[in-house]
């Protein structure tokens, strides 16, 4: 325990006796004490007497400078302090110590913290120039030299991005069409117009939803996933390496990422139009629609032109989401959350760039007739 | 420091490894208290791994690590968190918080543990920092200080609460020799003056000599201590001649 006992000297002093142990756990109060003894009398010196004290650590030499701290230079000595002590208090500098030497930046103003943000907005539209610039080289260079692709890193990758989500895209798919089925029943139901059903579910999975729904899905586990990988490797200075060996960071890990997708993406679209087909047929079976008669309304009704609408799609989302994927990972700063960041951000800005290409898709589509 | 001596912590018949391969078999060995401690031993010779059981970050396979009194292995709940604070650690790369300045750093400690006021921990926090040379840095966060600043403020940080015992994992690896020696300046002053207990890993021969008052070695091949002792001594006159090249510097001889 750490004591404190005040007094008062004729000739015009203060005494502080400090006595026991002064650590972390112990001095609390008698710090709290100690400084209104000092701030209480103003007109008299103060002398904090340490014979007392048995052990000071750290915390007890702070709580020291503190009370001296408290006057002008000079007005509150610190006497009898054990020797062993009395090296720890010698090797701060009081004065320095009085503030932060090093103060947390304050928050900018609004309008300059816009600014800012509008810099970062133009400094991140180039560095996603740039990116789709060298893409687009290394896609083509690899499309001339196959043989410089590194297949083994795509078939690892194509594993991941394709086998592995099988499992959610399914769930998503059957889910969407149940629901897009039993919805739409019910109202149409009372038209006797059931088995429309079947058009809706056809046309807006496979022109929109299969290959929207199947991208987004991506973007959260494959693109997230390549933001992170790539990121932890930007911070663990991996991707410095592969530059300094001289291969390109672009060709080595982003070429590989986008081949995958862009294998891959198709094949879970196809999965996911089929499964959500299955899910809506299921639907209507106890809407007292037969199996049959929903395959033969969705042939009718989807031609090849809409299937296709849907799975050129998928094309360009792959490269897309595997793109701002691989480009956020790539651009990760240091810290402990850029790697989090990386990642989020991947997923927001793929997911962004979807709806808006889907939306290009909308109006060419429209303008064409297709 | 009346109590010098006395063995702080007991490490007795410790088998360690990962899996099937056994690092160390049955060590035992004694740090006193107030000493400054040295764990030597080439690369891959369980010198960490020795240090994570001993701050009970690992399970052992078999043995015991007890802490002033308290087996750290065993001890679960309130038990083992008495004993966690006795004891400091400053991890080989680090391991600050990033998302934390260095003074936010040492405050987390201070906060979690203590009651004294934000202004008192902040004074606190800053003698720590500047204790290592880090005064002016308080504000930065860890990604924008050097490497070597990182080893510091991580020694500050694990010495906001003042422990018992200090463990440090390579504090001098990637130090420049200046910075490097006023470290061992630093744990020389706070192991006489507070008495605190110092276990080192390390390789730097020269931080060996100024600071250990006694090392162990570890040896892969022979899976447990093979040299105990003053390292000074130990250059000089032991016996096994593997020892003899470590301290002085030598390669290994090529077999013919």
């Amino acid at each position: 325990m750490a004591t404190l006992a005040v007094s008062d000297t004729g000739d015009g002093r203060r005494v502080l006796a400090l006595g026991g142990r002064l650590d972390a756990t112990t001095i609390r109060d008698v710090w709290a004490q100690a400084r209104r003894a000092i701030t209480g009398a103003s007109d008299r010196r103060i002398l904090v007497d340490a014979e007392n004290v048995e052990y000071c650590d750290g915390a007890g030499v702070a709580m020291l400078v503190n009370l001296i701290q408290q006057r002008n230079p000079g007005d509150v000595q610190v006497a009898n302090l054990k020797p062993a002590f009395e090296t720890l208090l010698q090797q701060f500098d009081v004065q320095a110590l009085d503030h932060d030497l090093d103060p947390p930046p304050t928050r900018r103003p609004a309008v300059e913290e816009i600014g800012v943000i509008v810099a970062g907005m133009g400094e991140d539209l180039r560095q996603q120039i740039v990116f789709i610039g060298e893409a687009t080289a290394a896609l083509f260079y690899a499309a001339l030299h196959p043989s410089t692709i590194r297949w083994r890193d795509v078939w690892r990758i194509c594993e991941r991005v394709g086998a592995d989500a099988l499992p959610i895209v399914a769930l998503i798919a059957f889910l969407l069409g149940v629901i897009l089925a039993f919805q739409s029943a019910i109202p149409m139901r009372k038209f006797g117009a059931e088995i429309f059903v079947a058009d809706l579910i056809g046309l807006a999975m496979l022109r929109e939803l299969g290959p929207l729904m199947t991208a987004i899905l991506l973007a959260g586990r494959s693109g997230a996933a390549f933001a992170a990988e790539i990121g932890t490797m930007t911070v663990n200075q991996e991707v410095d390496a592969l530059t300094t060996m001289g291969l390109d960071p672009v060709r080595f890990l982003v070429t590989p990422r986008i081949i995958a997708a862009l294998l891959m993406t198709p094949l879970l679209t196809l999965f996911a139009d089929l499964i959500s087909l299955l899910g809506g047929a299921l639907t209507l079976q106890s809407f007292a629609i037969p199996f049959v008669t929903f395959v033969h309304e969705v042939e009718a009704i989807v031609d090849y032109s809409d299937f296709f609408a849907g799975f050129v799609k998928s094309f360009v989302f792959a490269v897309l989401i595997a793109g701002i994927g691989c480009l956020r990972g790539l651009q990760t700063s240091a810290g402990a959350s850029a790697v989090g960041d990386a990642a989020t951000r991947a997923v927001v800005s793929g997911i962004i760039l979807l709806v808006v290409v889907d939306g290009v898709f909308a109006v060419i589509y429209f303008v064409l007739d297709i | 420091m009346d109590a010098a001596g006395e063995p702080i912590i007991k490490v007795r018949n410790l088998t360690v490894g990962y899996g099937d391969v056994v690092l160390l078999e049955r060590v035992g060995f004694d740090v006193r208290r107030g000493e400054v401690f040295v764990i030597l031993g080439g690369s891959g010779s369980g010198k960490s791994t020795l240090l994570k059981h001993m701050i009970g970050l690992l399970e052992p396979n078999s043995g015991s690590v007890v802490i002033d009194g308290d087996d750290i292995i065993t001890a679960l709940g309130e038990r083992r968190r008495a004993i966690l604070r006795k004891i400091g650690v400053m991890y080989q790369s680090g391991a600050l918080f990033g998302s934390m300045t260095l003074a936010e750093n040492v405050r987390l400690p201070l906060e979690e543990y203590t009651d004294l006021t934000s202004d008192e921990i902040g004074l606190i926090a800053r003698m720590k920092l500047s204790l290592v040379g880090l005064g002016m840095y308080t504000g930065h966060l860890p990604a924008e200080i050097s490497g070597g600043m990182q080893k510091r403020a991580a020694i500050a940080r694990a010495m906001a609460l003042d422990p018992m015992i200090l463990f440090l994992d390579e504090p001098s690896a990637g130090l420049d020799p200046i910075t490097s020696a006023e470290l061992d300046g630093l744990i020389t002053r706070l192991s006489r003056s507070l008495g605190v207990t110092f276990v080192i890993v390390t390789h730097e021969l020269p931080s060996i000599f100024a600071v250990a008052d006694r090392v162990i070695m570890l040896d892969r091949r022979r899976k447990g201590i093979v040299a105990e002792g003053d390292p000074r001594k130990l250059r000089d006159t032991s016996e096994d001649p593997w020892v003899r090249q470590f301290f002085n510097r030598e390669a290994e001889p090529v077999a013919a």
